[in-house]
């Protein structure tokens, strides 16, 4: 019993200290201005389909590279400026090529990465569906084919003497 | 015989799937293809770093092969990177533009005068937009323009003398 409370006191501080560090963080984070919901929206869903390119496996919207915070000030510069999405989108993949996406586009480079799957999936079932005709065309022949009534004889006589 | 040779299949998969794997270790996944090689430098008009009221464009980079290294004074490598870039501008003639990446003026110049200043100038890009036109994600980056002011080649990282001799010398030749 008396060690409970010993433990207690530290996870207190520990979860103390994780709070004040939680908003400490959050606090770096840049405040942004928007001039109406609907670009926020827009903003949020674009930081979050844009690829960070130096860290390459965060989006822009959850890297604190330098570089991410630049390409989230262009989006936020470029939806108040009026373009659309997907002029932000071909606007940064001018500039950072299809890296920037998270979903790569469909284009004869990637038709292995979007369609290879399937291919192999259908493989697969190909494969299993020949070997499982072969298994069953095989039991079939044995079953007709396997005894002759010689065999059988011969089968026979063995177990009789068996038993005696 | 037949029915034995195709108990190898599994193995020739697994020989071909190891030598892809393989060759997939080599590779560098944070070096990006740039998407600006073969279209013109991104227009610009900005100051230098010893000179706050030069405009220069574009158009400047033109008439020869050059050398575009983005560099600032926060940059570690960069500094790693510089005396193999003093030595290229020295030893080879080639001229080298510099593109100051989110600096300061009195550091950079600082930078210029400490560790010599291998740039017929260096453009000085504060705010990063340029850079940001050009696709840099990292400094140090190195890029060949060539004489239409076409950019020809990104390299991303430290130029040692091995990545000049073996890599870059030989792209510059090639568009020279």
């Amino acid at each position: 019993m008396a060690l409970i409370p010993a433990l207690r006191w530290p996870q207190w501080l520990l979860a103390l200290s994780l709070v004040l560090s939680a908003s400490l963080a959050q606090a770096t984070i840049e405040a942004m201005e928007f001039r109406d919901d609907g670009l926020k929206e827009r903003y949020q869903k674009l930081a979050f389909i844009l690829r960070c390119p130096k860290c390459q496996n965060q989006n822009i919207i959850d890297s604190d590279a330098p570089i991410a915070a630049d390409l989230r000030q262009q989006v936020h510069r470029l939806l108040h400026e009026g373009y659309e999405d997907n002029e932000i989108i071909d606007f940064m993949v001018a500039r950072y090529g299809n890296f920037v996406l998270y979903e790569p586009p469909v284009n004869p480079l990637t038709y292995l990465l979007w369609y290879g799957p399937f291919v192999l999936v259908g493989i697969g079932a190909l494969v299993m569906f020949l070997l499982l005709r072969g298994r069953k065309k095989n039991t079939q022949e044995s079953e007709t084919t396997a005894m002759s009534d010689a065999d059988r004889e011969r089968l026979n006589n063995l177990l009789k003497d068996k038993r005696n | 015989m037949k029915r034995r040779l195709i108990l190898f299949i599994p193995l020739i998969v697994a020989l071909v799937l190891g030598i892809f794997l393989w060759q997939g270790l080599k590779l560098d996944p944070r070096e990006l293809p740039s998407a600006l090689v073969g279209k013109p430098f991104p227009q610009f008009t900005l100051s230098t770093v010893k000179d706050e009221n030069a405009a220069i464009t574009q158009d400047a980079l033109k008439g020869e092969v050059s050398l575009v290294n983005v560099w600032a004074t926060w940059c570690v490598s960069c500094r790693q990177e510089h005396p193999e870039l003093v030595r290229i501008a020295k030893e080879t003639g080639i001229p080298i533009y510099g593109l100051n990446y989110k600096d300061t003026r009195p550091e950079a110049i600082r930078w210029l005068d400490e560790y010599l200043d291998p740039y017929r100038f260096s453009l000085f890009d504060a705010d990063g937009r340029v850079g940001l036109d050009l696709g840099v994600y990292g400094a140090p980056e190195t890029y060949i323009v060539d004489k239409e002011g076409i950019v020809r080649y990104r390299f991303v990282g430290v130029i040692d003398r091995n990545i000049w001799l073996n890599e870059l010398l030989p792209e510059v030749n090639k568009w020279r």
